[in-house]
Order: C-alpha cells, then structure tokens, then sequence
C-alpha cells in the first residue's frame, strides 16, 4: 500500500467519525425533542385517563354538600364560579394597568430609552418573583388595607401577578408597530395619545388580546398566590368582600384527603382545569394567526 | 381639549413606568417590614444556618429548609438542563421547520400549564415511579421524596429554558454559521465550535432563569416532595423547600408568636434569591440581544 493511499484512508476514516458524532448529536437531539413532547403528552393523557371517568354533570351545577370533602355528593361549582371571577377580574385589573403601560414603553419613549430599558427590567424581575411571594405581599396588603381573605383581595395579588406577564406579551407586538404608521398619524394631526390609542392599538389588537388570553390562563391556574388572599369557602361568593374558592385549590384540598370518591374528584377536577387552561392558550395563539382585519400591511 | 389629554397623558405615562420598580421595591420592602420581629432580633447567620425548627419554642432554624430548596432546585437544573439543551440546539440547527412549529406549540402548552395539574402528575405517576426506583436501589422511600420534586421541577423548567436557550440561538448570526458549514464542517461541529461557543453565556443566563424559576415553585413541589422538616440525606429522601414551608403553615401563622415573621421571612429570602438570580442572568442576555440587534 502506498503513502498516499494510507494517507486517503486514514482521511476516509476521520470523515466516517465526524459523520458519525454529527448522526449521533441529530439522533440525541430528536430523542431530546421527543422526550419534552413526549412528558407533554404523559401529562395530559394521565390527566384525561384518571379525571375524565369521575367527570359528571353535578360537578359544574352544584356546590360542595355537607361531608363532601369525606365522598358525599355535591359539585365543585362554587371553586368554577370563583375562578372564573377572580380570573376575569384580575385580568380586567392587569389589563388597564398594561395596556398603557405597553404603548407608553414604545411610543412615548424611544424604544430603546435607558428608562424604557430600565422598566422592561423591573417586568422581567416581577416576571421572575414566585407567585407564593405574591401570596405574601398580598396578604401584608390585606392586613394594611384591614381586609380578610375575600375575592377582592384575590383579585389584587392575581392582577398584581398577571401585569408582568400581560406587559411584556403586549410590548413584544407594540414594539413592532412600524415607524411609518406612527408618522402617518402625527402627520394628519393626531397627538402622541390618539396615535397610541387609535393606531398602534387597533394595529396590535390581535397581539393583545392574546397577551391578556395568556395572563388570563396564568392567573386561573395558580394556587400558590391566592392560597393566603382569596381563602377557599364551599360556597359561590356573593359579594367583592367574601372570600372564594379556587380551581387549583379545589384540586389541592380534594387529592389531599385520605378518600379514593375525594381524589377521584381532584383528578376530574384537574380535567376542568386542563382543558380550560388549554382552550384559553390555543384561543390565545389562533387569535395572533386571525382577526387581522384592522391591521394595516 | 385633545392637546390637554395628550398632555396630562405625558404626565402620567412615566408614572405608570415607574410602577413595576415601585412594586418590586415595595414587596422586599413590605417583607423586611413584618419580618423584622424575627430578622432584627436573631443574628442572620444563626437564622439561615441553624437547623432547630420548633416554633413553639420561639427557634427558627431555616436550614433544613434552604437546604431542602437547595437540593430540589440544583437536582432539577440537573436533570432539565442537558435535554433542554439538547432538544434546543437540534430545534434550531438541523430539525425540519414543520417539526420547529410543533414544537413551539409544545413548549406553549408546557409553559402554561398551571402547577398544579403538574403536582397531579406528579403525585399519579412520578412519586409511585420513584418509589419503585427505591426499591430496585434498596432504599426504604415512599416515593415523596427530593427526587420526586426535582422530576416534577425539571419538566417545569424545561419549556422556560429551551425557550430562552432558543432565543438566545437565533440571536446569532446565520453568516457564522454559514461560514463554518461552508469550510466543511458537520452540523454537530458548527452546533458545538461555532454555536455554542457564541450562546455560552446566554445559556448560562438560562439556567440561572431556570433555577429561579424552580427555586420559588410551590404546589406543585409541594405535593410531592414529602415537607419533612430534616436535611435530606439522598435524593430518596423527603425534603421540606421554602414555598411549602409558606403555604403549609399560613393557616397557623397568627397563633404561634413570630411565626408569621418567620414565614415573612421566608419569603424574602425567596425574594431575594429570585432577584439576584434574574438581574445577573438579564443583564447577560440584554447584552446578547443589544450585540446582536
């Protein structure tokens, strides 16, 4: 065998193995893939499996009776009701806080202003606070207002919690509002306020409304902030001041108790809440692909 | 009348701006405030290293607990890490663009599922899969276990990482990428000489993202990972994290004295955890973001 050819095999080998490592990070990285889909999948079809046998119509039309919580019969209206309350009003809250705040960010400022940057910072660290921390703050607030665990309160930690969120998933589409259609307005007359309101709103509508969807699904789900605010009652609240039940503490009180009736009903309540959650965020990504009537291209 | 709104809008709108950093302030402040019964009158570091926890007695040592979150967290980090950069790096470099959009999907769904239909999951599958797993290691577990919290944290954390992680990919120039591909060099080889090399510290900035992010989490870690109030020893073993200590004990905080302090204090330490973690990691990737904009 000659030099060369040694030579060429020897380059052949190298190549065979750097083929080799690149087949392998591919193969891995699909495998890498499939697993987060995969646990995705785990998750939900457990969800489904165990909760939807034990789903029934009581659950949605009756409150919890007396010795439920021991497998006697009622429903988990009041912690749906609850929810659905605290989540509408917490997301009404974020949203008149976030929604100015967004175009402010993108239209008062420039975009990339040392104060604009230093806001979008404090929304990333809010971001960032667990929501067990909110449930604190909110109940130093309750106390400093002399409120007791009601809706109300419930309302102002999930707000504070959802703004965050609802800020920066609207500030993501203000931000790519063209320059030109700002322009366009001022130079027909508009003020900086009926440019923000009237054209970078109508503009970004779609993108809005999936950030208030997003947060909306973000304030319905969490158990730890509302735990100390909003309490738990088997009862529908009546008024602001009243305390609420929850969804997800629905779900926490009932897999807790020792009875397998009890858990069963976590576990179909945990089906409510999947299914919720879910129809909230794929409203929530379809609105952004639709409804784009009223955006100028 | 218009140019008066306008104007009055002006006034306002910086206000406003101002408001996430007010509260920020406002919630270490409100913290510190009603946990200062027990910060002020105990030495921090006889608070954060004692490992006494007999409230009834008036002693407050938080170790067991800091130690507990310590291990859940770092454990989790531990185990999402290496699939969140692995499946990342293949969605980015050499997956099919059909297969990028479901993913996407995917890592959405993840992200938003609340937390407690993850302790569900947890406590149907990974807490009997764990104890199972004990068995076979010949450790006595119930399944509630450090391990446990840590599986449950790492399939939480896994969507917020690989999202920045993404991110921070697609921040870096495809004409590197290119130039490396056109020299000869594999997809793996440009991934890990070129890819990686330029993403180091904004994966760096997602993992510290990422241990925060489990660091604070709650029910769900709560439901699985036993809240006995010992250092645990092995993974096999319960542990007892900050975020349950809270919520486990909100309801007798106001009969015991001090104890409300306590779990105030708690909580700021959770605090404060987050916003050290989130200002580094933030101010790397804002970094990022600007080299590449």
């Amino acid at each position: 065998m000659t030099a060369v050819a040694a030579a060429a095999g020897t380059a052949d080998r190298r190549l065979a193995r750097r083929k080799r490592a690149d087949r392998l990070f591919r193969g891995l990285g699909l495998v890498a893939t499939g697993l987060v889909g995969g646990v995705l999948l785990l998750i939900l079809a457990v969800i489904v499996w165990k909760g939807l046998p034990a789903l029934n119509l009581d659950m949605f039309t009756r409150t919890p009776r007396g010795g439920y919580y021991i497998g006697r019969e009622g429903g988990i209206l009041n912690a749906i009701v609850g929810s659905a309350l605290l989540g509408l009003g917490a997301t009404a809250a974020a949203f008149f806080l976030s929604l100015p705040l967004a175009l402010f960010l993108n239209i008062y400022r420039s975009r990339t202003s040392r104060f604009a940057t230093f806001t979008r910072f404090s929304l990333d660290v809010l971001w960032g606070v667990p929501s067990i921390v909110y449930g604190a703050f909110g109940f130093i607030i309750m106390a400093a207002l002399g409120l007791r665990a009601s809706l109300l309160a419930g309302i102002i930690t999930v707000a504070l919690l959802e703004f965050p969120i609802m800020t920066r998933a609207m500030d993501e589409v203000v931000r790519l509002v063209p320059r030109e259609l700002l322009d366009a307005s001022y130079s027909v007359g508009a003020t900086r306020l009926e440019t923000a309101f009237k054209v970078a709103a109508r503009q970004c509508a779609p993108g809005i409304l999936t950030g208030v969807l997003i947060a909306f699904g973000r304030g319905v789900g969490d158990a730890a902030s509302v735990l100390f605010t909003a309490g738990y009652t088997d009862r529908v609240p009546a008024s602001l001041f009243q305390p609420a039940a929850t969804l997800p503490l629905a779900i926490f009180f009932q897999i807790g108790t020792p009875y397998p009736e009890v858990q069963q009903r976590a576990y179909a309540s945990a089906v409510v809440l999947t299914v919720l959650v879910l129809a909230i965020s794929l409203i929530g990504r379809s609105f952004s692909r639709r409804y784009r009537k009223t955006v100028v291209r | 009348m218009r140019y008066f709104l306008d104007r009055s809008a002006r006034r306002l709108f910086p206000l406003l701006a101002g408001f996430p950093g007010f509260v920020v302030l406002l919630i270490a402040a409100g913290l510190f405030f009603r946990s200062r019964a027990i910060v002020l009158t105990r030495p921090l570091s006889k608070l954060l290293f004692a490992s006494a926890w007999l409230p009834s007695k008036g002693e407050f040592g938080f170790l067991p607990f800091i130690a507990g979150t310590m291990y859940v967290t770092v454990v989790a980090v531990i185990l999402a890490l290496p699939v969140s950069l692995l499946a990342a790096a293949y969605l980015s470099e050499c997956a099919p663009r059909r297969l990028r959009g479901l993913a996407a999907t995917v890592i959405d769904v993840l992200a938003g599922l609340p937390s407690v239909i993850f302790g569900v999951w947890g406590v149907l599958v990974v807490v009997p899969a764990v104890g199972a797993l004990a068995g076979l290691f010949g450790a006595a577990s119930s399944g509630y276990s450090v391990l446990a919290g840590a599986v449950v944290l790492a399939v939480m954390i896994s969507p917020t990482v690989m999202h920045i992680i993404l991110e921070v990919f697609s921040s870096i120039p495809a004409s590197l990428r290119e130039a490396s591909l056109a020299l000869g060099a594999t997809r793996w080889e440009t991934t890990r000489r070129v890819v990686l090399r330029k993403a180091a510290p904004g994966i760096i900035a997602a993992t510290v993202l990422g241990f925060s992010r489990a660091f604070g989490e709650t029910i769900a870690v709560l439901m699985v990972v036993g809240n006995v109030a010992v250092i645990p020893r092995s993974p096999f073993d319960p542990g007892y994290p900050l975020p349950a200590l809270i919520a486990n004990n909100y309801g007798e905080m106001m009969s015991v004295p001090m104890y409300d302090a306590a779990l105030m204090f708690a909580a700021l330490i959770l605090l404060v955890v987050v916003i050290v973690s989130n200002v580094l990691a933030r101010r790397v990737l804002v970094r990022l973001e600007r080299r590449a904009a």
